[in-house]
């Protein structure tokens, strides 16, 4: 372990627990040693400059990625070879996109509505109810016939995040869920995503929106090259960085 | 305080760009060269057009039933086509050499085909079960007055399945009903047995004593979706019936040999029913397992891949005409002496499997440019491997491979004339067995000509409809 434990997470009890991680692509390191422990409804920011690893991480936690090294347990389920486990994870976990990954051959209702139906096996009426109900909670209960081609980033991803929710997800991964939006439209995401913090989901966030981690995140994890250089709540992170490497990048990042 | 900005409203675009004289500026006269061209294509059309027209229109025999009519003509010096020629041979070009009695089983398969296909292949136009339940009920109709009682009820029956199956069975599926998986799975065998044991019996009382078996397994396959799958639309019904009952039904009736009809053996077969009947089977076996190949070739597993890298890759090597002399020449080498294969089976089998190498690569290409976040958005939902094929892959990969896949079918089509290689008589086939007709020499271009225009009306067809098919689903709208 890097630092102790900040004492908001020891009072809570782990979901995802990382221990020892390692990941190399051929030979490129990308993951060196992490060990990171994730509290139930807890908010974990993890920033980073691009190539730190930080995507990777994170898409390691539902299997999008395999590691080499190390234990990644989710909610008591160890992630191995084992598809079972697998399918597991991914029911429990819920991942956000830069490029939102809307299916664009169906509209955004059946967007909502094809994995409870198929995956969840929930009856046809009782999951467009669901999907209406989350997105009413995003905003965009208009938008329900319109295909994903038809609606603005901004819009989107909120689409992206309601599809999530309809699955009931117990922890939501978000990989720069706003980098590819145009300025005007982050703010919109950003507040469903504060909205969808309040209501006590678990939620990793990998991101460069620094407001958002200091309003919304209880810890905040920073890498670079493959390793957690230090985590730390977001008063501690932002104005006593603990090494200069830190310091750096948030200098460079907040002072545009 | 900032002044209020208003955006400007839009004008209309000036009048020289549209309207069909905007049209003829911008594509028939837009500069020197393309006015030129313009006007040498109008001079070419000119010269040909009026001698065609004439010569296969005004000039042609068109009424008669006899070479005489067509020679006196002749010889009054306005020589034009002898369409008397095709008019007397119609009916061989349409059927071959099928009994003439029999024919209505052919012209049944057909018309069953289309009516069962309509709905499929038009969603935009018959949209909602009560115009689907109507359509049911006009084509029954049409049918009675051309088959008879047997032919509207079983009609009726199959076209309104699928919308009767849905609200039948409810959103779950029948087994949902057993809590227990292992109880579930036990009885959903037991009834699929039981299903099909029941069929073979009735079939055998029915006389269809060589049908029975085929018709035990497709019940035993539609139980199988009733029971597992049941969660199902009518739309997928209507697959699902296209590819286990009505190829059960077409073979029969076009055969025979059971239910009382006479046998009617393959070599019988011929025309332009030969052509639909090739074509029709290639697309319909070709496609899906193309599509196998093509998720073969990408997959992880290396058997997998490399057993479809090897198939694809062997079959694009050869020509389909050496397919076809293996399919009827070489493989009943390698059978046993009393096993005996039919002929247009065996072209049948190799040309599936040749065109599903093509397709495959088509597919694969689709598959290539579906972005990665698609499949990793799948996953992440929970999406197993051939779930997400089958809903949120194929359906995207298609759409995108529409003008590739209209290519290949166009090609089957016309390809299917290859068969005259192994000794069927296709509707080219057909042609030229007609000119050499002692009766009717002489008469070779108005046959090829013929055969021309069919096989032109059922190309232009598919390509029309493959155009409709992109407009339907708008594929040009998804990525951008």
């Amino acid at each position: 372990m890097t630092t102790p434990a900040p004492a908001a997470t020891t009072a809570r009890q782990p979901i995802i627990t990382i221990s020892g991680v390692n990941k190399w692509y051929n030979e490129f390191h990308v993951l060196k040693d992490i060990n990171l422990q994730v509290g139930r409804g807890e908010k974990l920011v993890i920033c980073g400059p691009s190539g730190s690893g930080k995507s990777t991480l994170i898409r390691c936690i539902n299997r999008l990625e395999v590691h080499q090294q190390g234990r990644i347990v989710v909610d008591g389920i160890e992630l191995t070879n084992d598809v079972k486990r697998i399918d597991q994870v991914r029911r429990e976990t819920g991942m956000l996109f830069q490029n939102f990954n809307l299916f664009p051959h169906l509209t955004v209702l059946e967007n909502l509505t094809l994995s409870p139906v198929w995956i969840r096996k929930m009856p046809l009426k009782e999951a467009q109810e669901l999907a209406f109900q989350y997105l009413q909670r995003v905003k965009i209960p208009d938008l329900a016939h319109k295909f994903p081609g038809q609606c603005s980033g901004g819009q989107q991803q909120r689409v992206a995040i309601a599809r999530c929710l309809c699955m009931n997800p117990k922890i939501m991964l978000f990989d720069e869920p706003t980098s590819a939006l145009d300025p005007e439209m982050i703010k919109e995401v950003l507040d469903v995503m504060i909205d969808l913090a309040s209501s006590g989901m678990t939620m990793l966030c990998v991101t460069h929106e620094m407001g958002f981690a200091r309003t919304v995140a209880d810890r905040v994890v920073f890498m670079d090259s493959g390793e957690i250089v230090e985590e730390n709540d977001p008063q501690t992170f932002f104005n006593h960085p603990k090494f200069d490497r830190t310091a750096a990048f948030l200098s460079q990042i907040l002072n545009h | 305080m900032p002044q209020t900005w208003q955006p400007k409203p839009p004008t209309p675009s000036p009048s020289y760009s549209t309207g069909w004289l905007g049209w003829a500026r911008k594509n028939l006269f837009s500069s020197p060269g393309n006015a030129l061209l313009t006007l040498l294509s109008l001079a070419v059309l000119l010269a040909t057009l009026p001698p065609m027209l004439r010569w296969g229109l005004w000039d042609a025999t068109w009424l008669g039933d006899s070479r005489k009519i067509c020679d006196s003509a002749a010889q009054d010096g306005s020589a034009g086509a002898c369409w008397v020629f095709i008019k007397v041979r119609l009916e061989v070009f349409l059927y071959g050499f099928y009994p003439e009695a029999q024919r209505w089983r052919v012209n049944f398969t057909l018309a069953l085909l289309g009516l069962a296909a309509l709905p499929i292949l038009a969603p935009t136009l018959l949209r909602g079960t009560l115009r689907q339940a109507l359509f049911a009920l006009a084509a029954a109709l049409l049918m009675l007055f051309t088959f008879g009682v047997p032919g509207a009820v079983f009609t009726a029956c199959y076209l309104l399945a699928p919308l009767a199956l849905p609200p039948l069975l409810g959103q779950r599926p029948f087994l949902e009903l057993f809590a227990g998986r292992l109880a579930g799975a036990i009885t959903g065998i037991l009834l699929t047995g039981l299903a099909a044991l029941l069929l073979y019996l009735a079939a055998g009382q029915a006389g269809g004593g060589g049908a029975a078996g085929p018709i035990a397994v497709a019940g035993a396959v539609l139980a199988v979706f009733l029971l597992f799958i049941g969660r199902l639309t009518a739309g997928a019904w209507r697959w699902i019936l296209l590819f286990t009952v009505y190829p059960l039904v077409g073979f029969f009736l076009l055969v025979g040999n059971v239910f009382g009809l006479p046998l009617v053996e393959s070599h019988f077969w011929g025309g332009l029913f030969l052509t639909l009947v090739v074509a029709g089977t290639g697309m319909a076996t070709a496609l899906p397992i193309g599509i196998l190949l093509a998720l073969g070739r990408r997959s992880t597993l290396p058997v997998i891949k490399t057993l479809c890298v090897f198939f694809i890759e062997f079959v694009r090597g050869v020509p389909l005409v050496s397919v076809l002399f293996m399919a009827s020449v070489m493989f009943p080498l390698f059978l046993p002496e009393n096993v005996t294969f039919d002929k247009l089976l065996r072209a049948l089998i190799g040309i599936a499997f040749f065109y599903a190498a093509y397709m495959a690569e088509v597919i694969r290409g689709g598959l290539q440019a579906i972005p990665k976040g698609q499949f990793e958005a799948a996953m992440a939902l929970g999406w197993p491997y051939w779930k997400m094929m089958a809903l949120i892959i194929m359906p995207q990969t298609l759409r995108l491979v529409i003008p590739g896949l209209a290519n290949n079918v166009l090609s089957l089509l016309k390809d299917t004339t290859l068969v005259a290689v192994i000794g069927l008589l296709d509707l080219l086939g057909v042609a030229k067995a007609s000119m050499a007709d002692p009766e009717w020499l002489g008469f070779t271009k108005e046959a090829y000509i013929f055969a021309a225009l069919v096989f032109w009306v059922f190309c232009f067809a598919i390509s029309r409809y493959s155009v409709y098919l992109e407009k339907t689903y708008h594929t040009s709208q998804h990525y951008n």
